[in-house]
């Protein structure tokens, strides 16, 4: 059994529909995200994970036990909230003891267990700091440790960490990471950060206008796509428009629209006719002034560079096809004796192999 | 749900009750009054009696007799006579003198406290505020020192006048005392709003509309001052509604040519004792007031609008 | 960030002159001595030594002392409730009843409650001006601890819920201590407006229950009989609410800040 089981849960706020029968499972151990924009309803199931709103329709059972009516206090359920929350005018150390006097945990054994979980997040000696005398990693560090010191059942953690700057976000991810590995419990991740959500999570649920487009592994996700909108909000994507034209097991051919024809992997419902577009990642695309042809695997185009974007290790070329449509490709600035190996206006040939486009149907 | 609504009530209950028996009901009690007619030696005529045999309360008015009770002779009395219509324009006109001095004070000091460093700028709010914290009494009763006769101010103005050929001028109990004292009681009013909406304000707009080629001037009229209306407006509300209805400034400073509305209702209560119509003349402040502090409300939510 | 030019310093330091010098003035001439408040005469303390036996002066000194204190108490917690209602939900008549007090005049409120006192054959004096003033200064109080409340990061309640505490906890645990700046703010404020307050004080009391500020305004409404008592009396008012402020400052220094 699963341990926490979302049931067709339905949550409107006036006319607006945060959260549109959304159903899904989060086994235990597992580190789960919810990924989606903002205003995607993600955040407000999280709140109704917590107990902070009550859904309209549908069921939240915890270890098979029915949530609803249970106030947030009586949940085995913490929240990393995404201002942190640390009560100001009490030191690290209290605020990390505050849910285990809450829970009436002896006040005898309350020391050591701050100790403990101030061990886990290094920060022994911040204990008699106030939260503003912290800086913003440690406040986060002093607010997940707040939230796991009691061990709850889950632990949910908001945009956690938004507020932080680039260097520390990529440092405060990888701790994430080894401290849900240490303690093993179960954490349910709210973010609108696809690459967040691809470094840290065991399963994403990908959420759009208050439903789950796509829940699958990260690599799942990104290298297929099951929606436009998925491919779109993960990651760099080209998407393609185009219509089915021949379907052979193993492989497919596809028109894309003004272009030309290229081959793909076939898709579950693929018929001759079918609408819709071939997503292709910009690094799945071979660039060079001439590349080898008569390949049966690859697909092939010529074009010319209408735009570069050097980024330092990459250098990103928007290529033009011969018929007007931009193509987004990447490589990498290695090898290459000048900064980067074309400019605007060069001729250029594209080449992938056609299992690196995923069509999805519209 | 049940407790929520019992935790509402056992919260706003009290308040609630308190300003219904010490706030509300007076008020309608002061604007029933504004329909009576005053009592023979002054207050109001009593609408009960004691029946001398039983002690007991009897009502006299009822639905045959009301019209020996209620009148509106006393808002006729108002819109009658213009010696009170020209008391409402003349309190206006010293209300809105001294907002507009207000500002004219205001700005700088504002304009100088949220440009500060953010340490130096609670040390000068405080200083903003210090005065205010001190005795309304005291502080208008520094003036009437400052302006008396033989004051060092009142002696050095009048030499220097005399230098001129100009008859000496008695600064205390005139019209100038009671703007100086209405502008020196409300000045903290004024630049506490101010200075809370020009902090706002992004310095880089000002660099913006100087690269732009406006000058200092320009800068401050096209941009810093229609962004600050909201503030001004704020103020203002702050600043005339109370001087419009103050009494004691112009009993202390001002002479008899200097009487503003509330000397005339204080006068009405107090001296002539004739309550209803001093209702009368309540009733019109209080809805003046209530007009203006829409007014200033709906001038300020436009100004924010617009950012 | 731009330097503010010298002429906006100029004008700033004359403003800030113009709010002082009047006090400065009170307190000079405070040691004067001299009748008259015109000339600086000479160094004395006689008139703080007058003040000390004026019993008329003490009795209106310890009748505010008094008025002050119980407004404070009883105004701080009403007020306290009503900022905490109208931050909590949406009401229509308590905002009305809190806020309309402070937006009018306060000659308004001081007629009607003349009225109302005389209607109930109640006897003008502590008890009346006490009543009054707790009216006005709710609203004041209230404002301010619903600022704070506003100020306050909604998400460190919802914290304290999620972890274990129970709504009356989470508000005894977190929102209160949090809050109490704004409310020793507040009753700072009821405070100063009940020992300050001269206007409803004037409609509302009666013989015998003269207040500082009404019995100050007494004596310099005879412009001949200008006393200097009274600036000693002024002078010793300033400086028990400097003092306050500075207690205050010291015991919970955000209870001044932007208020």
């Amino acid at each position: 059994m699963a341990l926490l089981e979302i049931r067709d849960v339905v949550k409107t706020f006036g006319d607006f529909t945060a959260v549109n029968h959304v159903s899904l499972a989060v086994e235990a151990g597992e580190f789960f995200t919810l990924l989606g924009p903002s205003g995607c309803g993600k955040t407000t199931l999280l709140r109704m994970l917590a107990g902070f709103e009550q859904p309209d329709s549908g069921e939240i059972l915890l270890d098979g036990k029915n949530m609803a009516g249970v106030p947030p206090e009586k949940r085995p359920v913490h929240t990393v909230f995404q201002s942190y929350a640390l009560f100001p005018h009490m030191t690290v150390a209290q605020n990390i003891a505050f849910p285990l006097k809450m829970a009436g945990v002896a006040s005898a054994e309350i020391p050591k267990r701050v100790d403990e979980v101030l061990e886990d997040v290094r920060l022994q000696q911040f204990a008699r700091r106030y939260p503003h005398e912290l800086s913003g990693g440690q406040r986060q560090r002093v607010a997940i440790a707040r939230a796991l010191v009691n061990r709850p059942r889950l632990l949910l953690l908001d945009e956690p960490l938004s507020a932080l700057d680039a260097k520390l976000r990529e440092q405060m991810q990888i701790e994430l990471i080894n401290l849900q590995k240490e303690v093993g419990i179960t954490f349910v991740y709210v973010t609108h950060d696809q690459g967040e959500a691809l470094a840290l999570s065991h399963r994403i649920a990908v959420m759009s206008q208050g439903q789950v487009e796509q829940l699958d592994a990260p690599e799942t996700i990104y290298s297929y796509p099951k929606s436009r909108f998925v491919a779109d909000f993960i990651g760099q994507c080209n998407l393609l428009d185009a219509t089915i034209t021949e379907v052979q097991p193993g492989r497919m051919k596809v028109e894309i629209e003004g272009v030309g024809t290229a081959e793909a992997l076939p898709v579950a419902g693929a018929q001759v006719g079918g609408k819709g577009t071939l997503t292709l990642r910009p690094e799945k695309i071979k660039l060079g002034a001439t590349l080898p042809q008569g390949n049966a695997d690859e697909v092939h185009f010529k074009g010319r560079v209408h735009d570069c974007l050097y980024l330092g290790d990459v250098t990103i070329y928007i290529v033009e096809l011969d018929n007007g449509t931009l193509v987004e490709t990447m490589l990498p600035n290695s090898g290459s004796g000048k900064a980067k190996f074309f400019d605007d206006n060069d001729l250029v040939e594209l080449a992938w192999r056609f299992d690196a486009g995923h069509f999805v149907l519209a | 749900m049940k407790s929520k609504s019992l935790a509402k009530w056992l919260i706003s209950g009290p308040p609630l009750l308190y300003l219904l028996l010490f706030f509300a009901i007076p008020s309608l009690i002061m604007a029933f009054a504004a329909f009576r007619f005053p009592g023979d030696y002054g207050g109001l005529m009593p609408l009960t009696t004691a029946n001398p045999d039983t002690g007991a309360t009897e009502l006299l008015i009822n639905f045959g007799n009301w019209r020996d009770f209620l009148t509106l002779e006393n808002f006729q009395r108002f819109f009658d006579e213009p010696i009170y219509f020209e008391l409402f324009v003349k309190s206006f006109w010293y209300a809105g003198l001294t907002t507009v001095i207000c500002i004219v004070l205001a700005y700088p000091l504002a304009w100088l406290i949220a440009r500060s460093p953010r340490k130096t700028r609670d040390l000068l709010v405080l200083l903003v505020i210090l005065p205010f914290w001190s005795n309304f009494l005291i502080r208008v009763y520094a003036w009437m020192i400052i302006l008396g006769p033989q004051s060092y101010f009142s002696r050095a103005l009048n030499s220097v006048l005399a230098v001129f050929g100009v008859e000496p001028v008695s600064l205390l109990f005139s019209q100038f005392a009671v703007i100086v004292g209405l502008v020196y009681v409300h000045l903290p009013f004024m630049v506490l709003p101010l200075y809370a909406n020009l902090e706002k304000h992004d310095m880089a707009l000002l660099d913006a509309a100087q690269d732009l080629g406006a000058n200092a001037w320009q800068r401050f009229w096209k941009v810093t001052w229609p962004l600050s209306l909201p503030g001004v407006w704020a103020g203002t509300a702050l600043v005339f509604i109370p001087a419009l209805g103050m009494f004691a400034i112009p009993d202390l400073l001002g002479g008899t040519n200097s009487m503003m509305i509330g000397n005339l209702i204080k006068q009405q209560y107090l001296d002539s004792r004739d309550w209803p119509f001093g209702s009368v003349l309540s009733i019109m402040l209080t809805f003046t007031v209530l007009l203006l502090a829409a007014l200033a409300a709906w001038a300020g939510s436009r100004g924010k609008d617009k950012r | 960030m731009k330097k503010v030019s010298s002429w906006v310093w100029a004008a700033a330091i004359l403003v800030y002159a113009f709010l002082y010098l009047p006090l400065a003035i009170v307190v000079v001439f405070s040691f004067n001595d001299s009748a008259l408040n015109a000339e600086w005469v000479g160094f004395t303390f006689k008139w703080y030594q007058m003040l000390l036996h004026d019993d008329v002066m003490l009795e209106a000194a310890l009748h505010t002392l008094l008025i002050g204190l119980v407004t404070c108490v009883v105004s701080t917690v009403l007020g306290t409730l009503a900022g905490f209602a109208m931050y909590k939900w949406r009401l229509r008549l308590l905002p009305a009843l809190v806020l309309t007090p402070i937006a009018i005049p306060e000659i308004l409120m001081g007629v009607s409650l003349l009225i109302f006192f005389v209607m109930l054959n109640m006897t003008l004096g502590l008890v009346s001006i006490t009543l009054s003033h707790i009216a006005f200064c709710i609203g004041f109080v209230a404002i301010v601890v619903r600022s704070r409340l506003q100020g306050m990061d909604e998400s460190l309640v919802e914290a304290a819920r999620d972890l274990g505490a129970s709504p009356v906890t989470a508000f005894r645990a977190v929102t209160l201590p949090l809050i109490m700046p704004g409310i020793i703010a507040g009753a700072l404020m009821a405070f100063t407006l009940s020992i300050d307050d001269f206007v409803i004080s004037f409609f509302t009391a009666g013989v015998g229950s003269n207040t500082l500020p009404l019995e100050i305004y007494s004596r310099v409404k005879v412009p001949m009989k200008l006393n200097p008592e009274v600036n000693a009396i002024s002078s010793l008012l300033m400086l028990l609410t400097l003092s306050l402020i500075l207690i205050v400052s010291k015991v919970a220094p955000s209870a001044l800040r932007s208020e």
